[in-house]
């Protein structure tokens, strides 16, 4: 079938899809978009964060749990830790889709990327609830 | 041909004979020369891994925090040795440059700043931003401690 003349590609898309025409889902553009939204809000969080460390410079457990205890402290902690690992989650698979190449090994990476963020983000924010309550 | 964007690839010489087209090569490399923008925008990538990295440690500070006194003088000491602060200061470093050059990024999906000599300019603003930041942040942070 395929002699030197007639280019072909294998195309991931079935039948149906075709048939409907839908086109596709959106899911780059709201990886985009997302990746935007969660910068913008570390804007001013890594800010709060900067300052919140420098507040706490030398200060012994009792003082950060007392200090990550106040109830706006908490709420802002827990946007901080959501914000910046869905933003690294994000961040992360776009370099693993730029340099890893082969199918099988991408697939892997991201698995374990995304995997080990989430568990990374869910740890900070038991921790956070449990210094809070 | 196995992966679609291969097909991208494919293109007929004068002769009518089906080639793989070239390709332009890899930004970075002697093909072109290493400038404001090619290091602003590699090094915006190598901070958000960097950053990535120190998420380990934002965890395990707020992990032993949670855990109790023992856990948290442990990592507090490391933090505080001389190896812990010059890595804290990389990362100081990695956020303050990664936020200004963030910034610059938001303006450029606004639709602002592709003019080169702005560019260029305000490529200059970041590194010199996250560095004043990062030496501001070590002062203040030395006398308060
Ligand atoms: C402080 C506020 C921050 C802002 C304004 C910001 C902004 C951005 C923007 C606009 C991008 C997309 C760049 C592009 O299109 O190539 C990006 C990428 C990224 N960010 Fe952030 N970011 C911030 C904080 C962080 C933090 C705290 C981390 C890590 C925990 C992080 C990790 C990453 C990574 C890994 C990427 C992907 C880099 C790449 O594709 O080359 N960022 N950031």
């Amino acid at each position: 079938m395929s002699n030197e003349n007639t280019p072909s590609v294998h195309i991931m898309r079935s039948q149906l899809g075709r048939a409907r025409g839908l086109g596709a889902a959106k899911l780059g553009l709201h990886h985009w978009w997302t990746q935007r939204v969660t910068a913008v809000a570390l804007l001013p969080l890594s800010l709060y964060f900067v300052l919140s460390v420098l507040m706490l410079a030398g200060a012994d457990r009792a003082q950060v749990a007392a200090y990550i205890g106040e109830p706006w402290n908490t709420v802002l902690f827990l946007c901080l830790v959501a914000a910046l690992f869905s933003h690294l989650s994000l961040g992360l698979q776009v370099v693993i889709e730029d340099y890893v190449r082969s199918d099988a090994k991408r697939m892997l990476t991201l698995l374990v990327a995304k995997g080990g963020v989430f568990i990374l983000a869910l740890a900070c924010a038991v921790s956070v609830l449990k210094l809070a309550f | 041909m196995k992966d679609v964007r291969e097909a991208l690839m494919v293109g007929r010489n004068t002769e009518g004979k089906l080639v793989r087209r070239p390709l332009s090569p890899f930004m970075l490399g002697s093909a072109y020369k290493f400038q404001t923008s090619s290091l602003t925008s590699i090094m915006h990538r190598i901070t958000g891994v960097a950053l990535g990295a120190g998420t380990l440690l934002l965890t395990a500070w707020l992990v032993s925090a949670a855990a109790g006194d023992a856990a948290f003088s442990v990592v507090q000491a490391l933090l505080a040795s001389w190896i812990g602060l010059v890595v804290l200061i990389g990362f100081t470093f990695a956020l303050f440059y990664h936020f200004c050059n963030g910034i610059r990024h938001l303006a450029w999906d606004a639709g602002r700043g592709f003019e080169l000599p702005a560019m260029h300019r305000n490529g200059r603003m970041v590194v010199a931003g996250a560095v004043a930041l990062t030496v501001a942040f070590w002062i203040i942070g030395f006398l308060v401690w």
